[in-house]
């Protein structure tokens, strides 16, 4: 997949669900925001990545072209 | 609620090499020699240029009568954004030129950098040249969607209602113009929170991609320009790229305004050639430190300053820019840490609270840099602030965090020594009067942000 | 013989489905709050949260589909198909069939637009999402109503349980909606956290500082 996996943080609301889902991309901060890895999603990853973002409670989460 | 300090429209002072030159001359019509400057500013005093006077110096706006024509003239002019993000202004015309669905086109006066003068001054006292700028940007990316967004002062926007429809009567407009307010708001001349509060919502940024330039007002193409840009883009269409570039460098041509706080106190907003010598606009005698590039902007050291160029190749060496002109020079009675310990609390409750990083991370910073402004700091604030600083960079949907992260960063580095004062009890003048401005107060409420 | 008991195996199944029905639904409503609130079942993983929400709200689906398909099917009452989707267009017991006709409406409703999330603004699926109050309150009248199976022993038990579980999550999340701090005032929230030396406060502080009570972290 040649896209990038990105958060928008204007929605984002701290679940956290995403780093439990995907711990290999994402991290949470102290105040409990996802760090989200840049750059392309590697192949192997592609279903968690996508349940990632569809699970999202705020759908925050965003599959974008590689910038 | 009152927008903090007035500012006057100040006469662009006589002395700084590079400026408009004082002295008596005979009103001249035209562009004057190549490289004469002021170009944006009339020659003599502040006094507001009105439409005849406007007229009779540089005529009607040349239009092309068809779309694009503008386009390789500014290319071959080299003219870059003024509103701070130095952007290729052609390329912002040729992307929006390109959208398939009729665009807008804002010409952005929403200056809410504090320490920035220059946008309300050209305003005020060169409308003209700014709307003409405004009509030539939409005949060339064929729109007939036009407004100045202006940041909420009621004199000033009376009388830009008022250039308007003289020009609107006397047939110099092609497309009918709008004035929209603008919240007092640091964020609010932000591309997305400018086209967010256009389409009716808050002046609050949103997350990219889509850009403004792809989907911005109402979820048009819109291009935005900073006023003092569509100012040189009115000049440049009527005397072409090769007068544009007799002032500047090759690399960075032509002039800018910029807002020098001298350390004696002193605040004007003068005109000059990008390449223009520091120690020409700024007076750095009794000066610690430069501040360039406003509250967004960097430190550089008194005496590396005075061996730079008011130029990004100079600048950005150091860790700053030229951004929007805004020139500082701290007076060396001053506690530099103080200063932008104050700063960085007015940049944090700018925040518009939408992104956790942001509003987690900029009123820790800004408490640490209150913690290291005060006498034997905790030693763990620097290393916090420094952690903080690394966690809200990037994660923010606009750049204020980033900003205030480099602003911060900056003064870590430039006014360590004070730092190592403050860890042993002492510092420059604890009771000195705060030195850089603020406004009175700040946000609290919804209201305050449409 | 034969036709009374399969008449009555239907009866009995729809009643039961229904049962199963009610408790899922409300299952599901409460999770919802849950998820809302960011909130955990104790010693589980959140995605855990998100996923019975999820789970629960098909299965309950398949329930509801049963209850439904059992009802229409069974001779002894007659429910015209149109009357399982349209409201009150059945003769036999209007109003409360209705209700169940308003519900499963809803619960489709919520269903496809929750699976087509990913691609409707989000915007439009959070106020439709809200109509899962409505449709748990349509499923209660309707279930409460429409024959005396939960007026009486266990399963009004079951039904107080379920209408007080409800209720407390609602109150629950209503209080934190009203405790939430605004976005335009997060930042200055957060900085009155952190005033080091008892520093003066920022100018301007919350105006209605009562209403706040100090966070450990700001939302």
């Amino acid at each position: 997949m040649n896209k990038e996996l990105r958060v928008d943080p204007t929605v984002c609301s701290g679940h956290g669900l995403c780093a439990e889902l995907l711990p290999e991309l994402i991290t949470l901060d102290e105040w409990g925001y996802p760090i989200v890895a840049r750059g392309a999603v590697p192949g192997s990853l592609d279903r968690h990545v996508r349940r990632a973002v569809t699970d999202c409670p705020a759908l925050a989460l965003k599959l974008l072209p590689v910038s | 609620m009152t927008y903090g300090t007035t500012v006057p429209y100040p006469a662009p002072s006589p002395g700084p090499r590079g400026s408009h030159p004082a002295g008596t001359a005979p009103a001249r019509t035209g562009p004057g020699a190549p490289g004469d400057l002021p170009r944006l500013l009339p020659e003599h005093g502040a006094v507001p240029v009105d439409l005849r006077t406007h007229l009779s110096r540089h005529a009607a706006p040349p239009y092309f009568g068809q779309p694009g024509k503008l386009i390789p003239v500014l290319e071959a002019a080299g003219l870059t954004g003024r509103g701070g993000a130095a952007f290729p202004v052609y390329r912002k015309l040729e992307a929006v030129a390109e959208a398939r669905t009729q665009p807008v086109v804002i010409g952005n006066g929403a200056e809410g950098e504090p320490a920035s003068d220059k946008d309300k001054s050209l305003l005020w006292i060169s409308p003209h040249l700014v709307l003409d700028g405004l009509q030539l940007a939409a005949e060339a990316v064929g729109s007939q969607a036009v407004a100045l967004y202006v940041h909420r002062n009621t004199r000033l926007q009376e009388r830009l209602r008022a250039a308007v429809a003289e020009r609107a009567a006397a047939g110099v407009d092609v497309a009918a113009v709008e004035i929209i307010d603008a919240p007092p708001r640091f964020l609010a001349g932000e591309e997305s929170a400018l086209a967010s509060r256009i389409s009716g919502g808050p002046a609050m940024p949103r997350f990219k991609p889509p850009r403004v330039f792809e989907r911005g007002v109402v979820g048009r193409p819109t291009l935005v320009h900073n006023v003092e840009t569509l100012a040189h883009i009115a000049l440049i269409a009527r005397y072409g790229p090769a007068w544009f570039r007799a002032a500047g460098t090759p690399g960075e041509p032509g002039s800018m305004l910029c807002t020098l706080h001298q350390a004696d106190g002193r605040r004007d907003v003068v005109e000059t050639g990008l390449g223009t010598p520091l120690r020409d606009l700024l007076r750095l005698d009794g000066t610690q430190a430069v501040l360039s590039g406003g509250y967004h902007g960097a430190w550089v050291p008194a005496a590396d300053a005075a061996r730079m160029t008011l130029s990004n190749e100079d600048l950005q060496a150091a860790g700053a820019f030229v951004g929007a002109g805004v020139l500082v020079a701290l007076p060396a009675d001053c506690c530099g840490i103080a200063e932008t310990a104050r700063v960085a609390r007015y940049l944090a409750l700018e925040s518009a609270g939408q992104c956790g990083p942001c509003f987690n991370g900029l009123p820790r910073i800004a408490a640490a840099l209150d913690e290291v402004a005060g006498p034997r700091p905790d030693p763990r604030a620097v290393t916090d602030m420094i952690r903080w600083a690394g966690l809200v960079e990037g994660r923010g949907a606009c750049h204020h965090p980033d900003g205030t992260t480099r602003f911060v960063r900056s003064a870590l580095h430039v006014f360590r020594e004070e730092i190592r004062n403050h860890s042993a009890g002492r510092c420059v003048d604890p009771a000195r009067e705060p030195f850089l401005p603020l406004p009175a107060d700040t946000a609290l409420d919804a209201a305050d942000w449409n | 013989m034969n036709g009374i008991t399969h008449s009555t195996a239907l009866w009995y199944a729809s009643r039961a489905t229904g049962v199963v029905s009610l408790l899922l639904l409300t299952g599901v409503v409460l999770l919802g709050v849950l998820v809302n609130r960011q909130g955990r079942l104790p010693g589980l993983p959140r995605f855990v949260v998100t996923g019975l929400h999820r789970n629960l709200s098909l299965l309950g689906v398949v329930f509801v589909a049963i209850h439904v398909i059992t009802a229409v099917l069974d001779p002894y009452v007659s429910i015209q198909i149109a009357a399982v989707v349209v409201p009150f267009a059945s003769s036999y017991k209007s109003l409360w069939l209705g209700l169940g006709a308003i519900s499963l409406d809803l619960v489709l409703a919520l269903i496809l637009t929750s699976l087509a999330r990913a691609r409707i603004s989000r915007r439009f699926w959070r106020s439709l999402h809200w109509l899962s109050y409505a449709a748990w309150v349509s499923a209660l009248g309707h279930s409460l109503f429409i024959s005396t199976d939960l007026q009486s022993g266990v399963l009004l038990y079951m039904t107080i349980a379920c209408i007080l579980a409800v209720l407390a999550a609602v109150i629950w999340r209503v209080a934190h909606a009203g405790r939430e701090i605004p976005r335009e005032e997060r930042a200055a929230a957060t900085l009155a956290m952190m005033s080091p030396r008892g520093a003066p406060r920022a100018p301007g502080s919350p105006r209605d500082g009562a209403r706040r009570r100090a966070p450990e972290n700001v939302r």
